[in-house]
């Protein structure tokens, strides 16, 4: 229990994502305008990163122990076409649900976030459930990163600040302040 | 210079500078902070990058006739995850400590946005040729940019440049440049730096422009 609850603080906040791994930075940057789209997305992200946690369990188990060369093509692919099944298949059951996540889905699919995931578990030797465990923690903390950033940049909108320094620059200097901020986690489990 | 020959010149300098994937369009970021906390971590990366983006734009642009509309991203990604397949467990048998230190981020080189683009916006509807000097422009543009960021995060987290010592003992290295806050700071500052050189170049352009007009 302690093991699980560790794997998921560890990539909710000390090894975030977006802050300490530079995963998944374009929607990060790109769709960080607008606070609800922002945690529109990152929820769009939780929910993928489950499916990708089950799909790379999966194929880990049955087939990549005969052919460890198709790794990263067959974690591309049936990444891919299962959150495109599921995407139909959320249209036909439940078009509220498609309208608030559907639109995200393809932008998240072939995200580094996504394979970052499959791969770092992989690495790490997860099975199952600690899979679920690590991208439940991953996609939350992504979606922490993405909704702070937004509240930053909706805030710093108002603020007289050069105009030469405004859009990719200015919101990298203020995710550098963001992932130094997040730097004050990592001594959270040490002490005990 | 013949026309050709100019041409392709056109295009390689685009990407080295004019067009730079990294400090103009800002693309393929994911693999890259994470790499560059010394310039020899960033010239592998770099490197591994350059081979996947020149043969995958190869490949895409000699086999453009036969890759069917639908499905040609499909067909796209699984050419470059082919080749960073390759590119991994070269690199892991070849010099296993660098591979090591880079770890997880060599097969990420498949999310890399910029390699993916410049295959539907370059390599599917132009000659083997110009698609592959373009490929060359945009991956030496792309090592490039990772060896600044690199360098300057190497020099100023550790004093070092490719491991040899350029200061005095007594220089206190800013540790927070090799953790990554300083990837996102000096990536930003360095953006910051082009955008100012680009306004100052159109600043020029527009005085001289009135100057001009003022003479006739």
């Amino acid at each position: 229990m302690r093991e699980l609850l560790w794997i998921f603080v560890s990539a909710l906040l000390i090894n975030n994502f977006v802050l300490a791994y530079f995963l998944g930075l374009c929607p990060f940057l790109g769709v960080s305008q607008r606070l609800e789209t922002a945690f529109r997305l990152g929820l769009a992200t939780v929910f993928v990163m489950l499916i990708t946690a089950l799909c790379a369990w999966f194929l880990n188990t049955y087939i990549l122990i005969y052919a460890p060369y198709l790794r990263l093509i067959s974690f591309i692919v049936v990444i891919a076409s299962t959150v495109q099944f599921i995407e139909m298949v959320i249209k036909k059951l439940s078009p509220a649900l498609f309208k608030a996540l559907g639109i995200f889905l393809p932008l998240i699919t072939t995200n580094c976030a996504i394979l970052g995931l499959a791969i770092f578990s992989t690495n790490k030797g997860y099975g199952l459930v600690e899979g679920l465990i690590y991208a439940l923690g991953a996609g939350l903390g992504f979606t922490l990163a993405l909704v702070l950033m937004a509240g930053l940049r909706q805030e710093s909108e108002l603020a007289p600040v050069p105009r030469l320094i405004r859009g990719t620059a200015m919101n990298l200097i203020i995710a550098g302040i963001l992932s130094m901020a997040f730097m004050g986690f990592a001594g959270l489990f040490s002490a005990s | 210079m013949p026309k050709s020959k100019q041409d392709a010149y056109q295009e390689f300098i685009k990407g080295l500078w004019r067009d730079n994937p990294v400090f103009v369009q800002v693309l393929g970021m994911c693999p890259m902070l994470a790499v560059t906390n010394s310039a020899e971590n960033a010239l592998a990366m770099g490197g591994a990058t350059f081979f996947v983006l020149v043969a995958s734009s190869f490949f895409v642009a000699s086999l453009q006739r036969w890759i069917p509309k639908q499905v040609r991203i499909s067909t796209y990604i699984i050419i470059i995850a082919t080749f960073v397949t390759v590119t991994d467990f070269t690199l892991e048998a070849l010099v296993p400590r660098l591979h090591k230190e880079l770890g997880a981020f060599i097969p990420l080189i498949v999310a890399n946005c910029m390699i993916l683009g410049r295959q539907e916006a370059f390599a599917s509807r132009n000659s083997v040729r110009l698609a592959v000097v373009d490929a060359l422009g945009m991956a030496s543009g792309f090592l490039f940019a990772l060896l600044a960021l690199g360098s300057v995060r190497e020099i100023l987290g550790e004093g070092r440049l490719l491991g040899m010592d350029l200061f005095s003992p007594d220089f206190e290295p800013w540790v927070i440049m090799i953790l990554p806050p300083g990837g996102f700071l000096t990536l930003g500052l360095l953006l910051l730096f082009f955008n100012w050189l680009r306004e100052r170049k159109e600043r020029l352009v527009e005085r001289l422009d009135a100057w001009e007009a003022q003479g006739q």
